[in-house]
């Protein structure tokens, strides 16, 4: 099993027209990923990945013409907020943002705007998801994945690339990665695919892949104490970052003493998460916990 | 991004929010202008200098070259104000927030003298966990608003403030009650709560900071300091704040960086790092950290790091006079592996080499990239793991 998206996931590209929508839209359709929908507005009609995907004005138009079960943002950021909400508008359930560098106060309006809606946000400012060897949504490398036992998640991208290489060199496998994002105002948190990983009976151990800023790892943590007997592996990025400083991701910063590495990798060990103490051996720990 | 105070008051007058009369000055003579000017206006004698750099604690703070002045002054005159600008404008201001070094003082803020009757303080910030922007007050106005949070944090009233309504009546109401401030004046402290959270939301701001904030002894509301930062992400829509941008504030390389579109920062250790991804990027740091040695920088050279910017963040990081080795970390996943260690190879051929450098590749054609780089007659080392990288630059570097 897996979670979130499978063989099943009806996908539609918002931005499809763009270089790196494009771009991706090909690799996900040679990965085998069903892309059965382009939206672009002002150029509905047309076709994009050389006539394999038509496109549409509106994302209402290309759920009621081809049934898109998920939808993926490859919008530039001055744009990007209305496509996520073009989406939850037509009440697609899975709406997946990897555009970077969305302004903060448009995704505090988007975040409102999932409120009692059906859809479930990634992102923004994050890799995708995917379920090797069934669909593959964002920017990910697919080849890197292989079907396997453990459920990952993780604020970072090329972090993520670098556990899940581990965990498929070591013949781990993946059941499904989660790339939730670097942004401080996000749609899904660790403690939501904590969940559905906890209750993927497939899924026999989580990766659990944090930086500095915020508290969603410290929830997260919490939520591992009270409810996971699987085992979880842990990483958190940013130890030797300074406090005030911006690292890369605009929700990276230690502010106000709130959001240290050492906190959160404390309220991990507290929950009896393994930590992995450097990035090379997130793929060693979780063997060792599960042979 | 940050600017400074007086940047942040005129964007704030421009936004309806009472602000003191004042004028930047960037020398001696014009400092005396000013005062001349605030001083017709006001009728008043009674002028403050105050200097502008982008750090706090400026009033309690001391100059290198004048131990004995702060760099906020109250004065008598414009004679007085220009003599304290004199002494200031050129020197090194040294306040709890700019570390032992300080900062040199090239601008100045000329303001009316005001009549304190109380000060208090707010805030406008992102509340992370509910993602919603949260609007700060406290009665203990003027003070270090982290000392007042950790000793007394009933002190702090918070409001949160829902973005399909904005702020609403009754919660500016109920702020002000709070901070005990009622009758007239409490309409005028709900006007400013007003326009202040307006201005926030107009300008992008990821902290809007009055503090103090002042109520005069006529009973008027007005932002006797301000401080603003903005979300670097939004800067697109906002070119007159982007304008506002002080270099003589910046690291000369963070500034050179960002016109190649790279995130970096720059830090106090000796080996340079060179990543795609930001996490990735901290977590290089780290292993450096974990191995006995200090990173001298942050930099995340991005999804697309074509030739043209990895030359770029070469130069930057090389320019580092503390540098003793190069660590170079790219998880290449769509990217070939090949493609980077040409442009690695590229790179170090054109800025030279002088220290140790690391080169870790994973990806498509790893084992070309590595072949391009055992075959380019460089000095270059290359690494399976990237804990392997990290061992090996902090062994060549001791």
């Amino acid at each position: 099993m897996s979670v979130l998206v499978d063989k099943n996931t009806k996908l539609l590209v918002q931005g499809i027209t763009g270089k790196t929508g494009e771009f991706h839209a090909n690799l996900s359709i040679e990965y085998g990923t069903s892309v059965v929908a382009g939206v672009v507005p002002g150029k509905g009609g047309s076709t994009a990945c050389d006539g394999r995907v038509p496109v549409f004005d509106s994302v209402a138009e290309a759920v009621e013409a081809t049934g898109a079960n998920a939808s993926v943002v490859f919008v530039p950021p001055p744009f990007a907020a209305d496509a996520i909400i073009e989406s939850v508008a037509a009440e697609v359930p899975l709406v997946i943002a990897i555009t970077e560098g969305i302004p903060v106060n448009d995704m505090i309006i988007v975040k409102r705007f999932l409120e009692g809606r059906s859809s479930r946000l990634i992102g923004p400012n994050c890799p995708g998801v995917i379920t090797p060897d069934q669909c593959r949504i964002g920017i990910m490398p697919g080849y890197i994945h292989k079907p396997g036992k453990i459920g990952v998640v993780s604020r970072s991208g090329t972090l993520t690339y670098e556990a899940v290489h581990q965990l498929t060199t070591l013949g781990l496998g993946q059941t499904t990665a989660i790339g939730i994002g670097g942004d401080p105002v996000n749609g899904t948190n660790f403690v939501d695919c904590l969940m559905l990983f906890n209750e993927d009976p497939d899924c026999h151990g989580i990766v659990m892949i944090g930086e500095i800023g915020g508290a969603a790892e410290e929830a997260g943590a919490a939520f591992i104490k009270d409810n996971i007997k699987k085992p979880v592996v842990g990483f958190i990025a940013g130890v030797s970052a300074p406090p005030g400083k911006r690292m890369g991701h605009a929700g990276a910063i230690i502010s106000g003493g709130k959001g240290t590495a050492e906190a959160k990798l404390e309220a991990l060990r507290d929950a009896g998460v393994k930590i992995a103490e450097t990035p090379s051996d997130i793929g060693s720990a979780m063997a060792s916990l599960i042979g | 991004m940050k600017i400074h105070e007086y940047q942040a008051k005129d964007l704030l007058r421009d936004a309806g929010v009472p602000v003191p009369l004042s004028q930047v000055a960037f020398t001696a003579d014009e400092a005396r202008a000013a005062a001349q000017k605030l001083i017709a206006e006001t009728g008043s004698e009674v002028v403050v200098v105050k200097s502008q750099i982008h750090a706090g604690g400026r009033g309690k703070g001391r100059f290198k070259e004048h131990p004995d002045l702060g760099g906020v002054k109250v004065v008598k005159g414009a004679d007085a104000a220009q003599a304290i600008a004199a002494q200031m404008i050129g020197s090194t201001l040294v306040t709890i927030q700019t570390g032992p070094e300080g900062k040199v003082v090239n601008r100045l803020l000329i303001e009316q003298g005001m009549d304190i009757a109380n000060e208090l303080y707010l805030a406008a910030t992102l509340d992370r966990d509910s993602g919603r922007i949260t609007v700060m007050g406290s009665s203990e106005g003027g003070m270090d608003i982290e000392e007042v949070a950790a000793t007394h944090p009933e002190k702090i009233l918070k409001i949160q403030i829902d973005p399909a309504f904005g702020l609403l009546g009754y919660q500016a109401r109920a702020l002000a009650k709070g901070l005990g401030v009622s009758g007239k004046t409490g309409r005028k402290l709900t006007a400013f709560l007003d326009q202040f959270y307006k201005a926030y939301v107009a300008l992008d701001c990821a902290l809007l900071e009055i503090n103090p904030l002042l109520i005069t002894g006529g009973g008027d509301v007005i932002a006797l300091d301000a401080k603003a930062t903005f979300d670097d992400n939004a800067m697109y829509r906002h070119p007159n704040v982007e304008a506002l941008r002080d270099p003589d504030e910046e690291d000369p390389a963070e500034l050179e960086a960002k016109s190649w579109d790279l995130s970096y920062v720059s830090l106090d250790g000796t080996i340079g790092c060179m990543v795609n991804g930001a996490g990735l990027a901290m977590a290089t740091m780290d292993i450096i950290k974990y191995f006995g040695a200090e990173p001298a920088n942050f930099l995340d050279v991005g999804g697309g790091a074509t030739e043209k910017r990895v030359t770029a963040a070469f130069k930057i990081i090389t320019k580092d006079p503390q540098l003793k080795g190069i660590l170079v970390n790219i998880f290449g996943g769509i990217m070939k592996c090949d493609t980077i260690a040409r442009g690695v190879i590229g790179a170090v051929k054109e800025v030279g080499l002088e220290v140790p450098l690391v080169v870790r590749l994973e990806g498509t054609n790893v084992e070309l990239g590595k072949q391009l780089l055992d075959e380019s007659g460089l000095k270059i080392t290359s690494a399976g793991s990237l804990r392997e990288a990290a061992q090996k630059i902090v062994e060549m570097t001791k």
